[in-house]
């Protein structure tokens, strides 16, 4: 069965063309992409407004983990037969397919984003009023920097659960490396749906080691304790204990 | 397709049968009626498959055996064909509605033909030494490839010969499985040698096809014939002149002993009058109309004076 499946991936013909493996990946990553771009959109602000001002927290945070639950398949085909009457072309297909996402992917984003201003550090946001910030100078330069952790972590995990069940787009008849598992089970052509699994799965720890450095880079040092010397950059610098404040400050 | 595919456990069919034993005679308004003053023309179990046009079918064939004196009881909604013929072979019932492609297949592996003459004596001699088939009736519930009625009218099609100009620039849908199926895409080539523009694979006759079909996403797609969808959305059914698919006439599948000539009588009787529109309407009337398939069946019956 390994070989089978080695031998599916290693033709080169699968790889190739409109149907090919190439072809699906971008797919995949597009619908992905642009699913959890458009939940972050929603999701950040509200989170932040959230965890910012401690208005509609219960309603909103509730809303967020009951739709944790909802069944992805089953909104999908409610939605194909909703909205695929109100679009034409490929729309008809790819709006409900997004929605469905979309939805899968708030909630982690939102409480990533709540918590993680919430979780700031009463002193932090004390001192910075202290030094004269307003309400909206406080979010931006104190509680979403503190914050960026969490929502990094929301995205991250947003997107782990989005590229895996984007596979639901083939269902209804779109691409993405769904296709593979969708069209392997009609035809009982295990080799090829065990490959699909198989390539959703690598993609998915991919994209998320590619979030990961993303994190790393964009979240302050003063919270990663991530620390570069003037001279040379430090490659293990997350594993090294933080290096005295003196050398930092440049 | 929809009947083949469900695998109901045998434990599971035994119950439904104790249930249906239980269920029968007395709540059937068509059965009570009809045998008193006549002479008994014989006694026969009919079952279905649990789908509705299958019990719909049943129903029909119980009241037209019934108005010509015959003792009928009912088991429908047994299950899948794995299921049933095991049941008609050890006389748990006597007489169930099949089509003969599949039935053909099912009792004989390396069947090939197409046409429904072909099928239907390739099924008549495949069939074990007990059970029998009756005529066949024309109407059929197999694969087709359906268009809009405003597609058929701007290309002028009536088969799907007629696609082959214009096959290049149209989108074609069916199940993921007729990619590679030797009757899906490579069959309309190998057959008809249209190479249409993409096919978008979508769901087994189900709801997404249609509504592709309808807003336009394909401009041909795979339903079965006998759905009431097609009637309800004025969708064209192309005719298949060179059998790419095989036959699924509807026939009566009967335990040899059982016949009688009234028997036999009543059921071709039944098969004359059937045809593809008029079982699509009457199961249109049962799957969308949520009418009783007893009620249905007995209006038919009626309005053929066969019951």
């Amino acid at each position: 069965m390994i070989n089978r499946i080695f031998a599916w991936l290693t033709d080169g013909a699968h790889w190739q063309g409109s149907e090919g493996i190439l072809r699906r990946l971008v797919e995949h990553l597009g619908y992905s992409l642009t699913a959890v771009i458009i939940a972050a959109l929603i999701a950040i602000p509200l989170g932040l407004y959230i965890g910012h001002t401690g208005r509609g927290r219960v309603f909103v945070v509730n809303l967020a983990g009951a739709a944790r639950a909802i069944p992805s398949l089953g909104l999908l085909f409610i939605a194909v037969l909703w909205l695929g009457p109100k679009f034409s072309g490929d729309i008809a297909f790819l709006a409900p397919a997004g929605l469905v996402l979309v939805v899968l992917a708030i909630p982690p984003i939102l409480s990533g984003a709540y918590a993680g201003v919430e979780g700031v550090e009463p002193d932090a946001r004390d001192a910075a009023r202290g030094m004269g910030m307003r309400g909206p100078e406080v979010l931006r330069h104190v509680e979403l920097p503190c914050a960026l952790p969490l929502i990094m972590s929301g995205i991250r995990s947003a997107t782990l659960q989005v590229i895996a069940t984007a596979t639901i787009a083939a269902v209804v008849g779109l691409g993405g490396l769904g296709r593979f598992l969708i069209d392997g089970l009609a035809v009982r052509d295990t080799p090829q749906t065990a490959s699909g699994a198989l390539l959703v799965a690598l993609l998915a720890l991919a994209v998320d080691m590619v979030l990961a450095l993303v994190q790393r880079f964009v979240v302050s040092r003063g919270l990663t304790g991530r620390y570069r010397t003037v001279q040379t950059f430090d490659s293990d610098a997350g594993v090294t204990p933080p290096a005295p404040a003196l050398q930092h400050s440049a | 397709m929809k009947r083949t595919r469900i695998a109901l456990a045998v434990t599971a069919a035994a119950a439904l049968f104790g249930v249906a034993a239980c269920g029968s005679g007395s709540s059937d308004p068509l059965a009570a009626g009809g045998s008193a003053g006549k002479v008994s023309s014989g006694s026969i179990v009919v079952g279905s498959a649990n789908f509705p046009e299958s019990a719909l079918l049943a129903e029909i064939y119980a009241g037209a055996l019934s108005a010509k004196g015959v003792k009928v009881d009912k088991k429908l909604n047994i299950g899948s064909r794995e299921t049933y013929i095991p049941a008609l072979k050890d006389g748990s019932i006597d007489l169930i509605p099949e089509y003969t492609g599949v039935l053909d297949q099912y009792f004989n592996k390396n069947a090939k033909t197409t046409t429904s003459d072909d099928v239907y004596a390739e099924l008549k001699a495949a069939v074990p030494a007990t059970l029998t088939v009756l005529n066949k009736s024309a109407a059929e519930d197999k694969d087709a490839v359906v268009v809009t009625k405003g597609t058929a009218a701007k290309f002028s099609l009536k088969s799907i010969a007629d696609l082959g100009p214009q096959a290049k620039n149209l989108t074609l849908g069916g199940p993921p499985e007729w990619k590679t199926r030797p009757t899906g895409v490579p069959g309309l080539k190998r057959v008809y040698n249209l190479d249409f523009k993409t096919f978008r694979p979508l769901d087994v006759g189900g709801p997404l096809s249609v509504q592709a079909l309808k807003n336009g996403q394909v401009d041909a797609v795979n339903l079965f014939t006998t759905d009431p969808s097609i009637a309800d959305n004025g969708f064209v059914i192309l005719d298949d002149p060179k059998s790419l698919f095989a036959a699924q006439n509807v026939v009566p599948l009967i335990t040899k002993s059982k016949v009688t000539p009234t028997i036999s009588a009543a059921l071709d009787a039944i098969s004359a009058k059937l045809d593809t529109a008029t079982l699509g309407q009457l199961v249109k009337e049962v799957v969308v109309d949520k009418k009783d398939p007893a009620v249905v069946a007995k209006e038919f019956l009626a309005k053929n004076n066969l019951g």
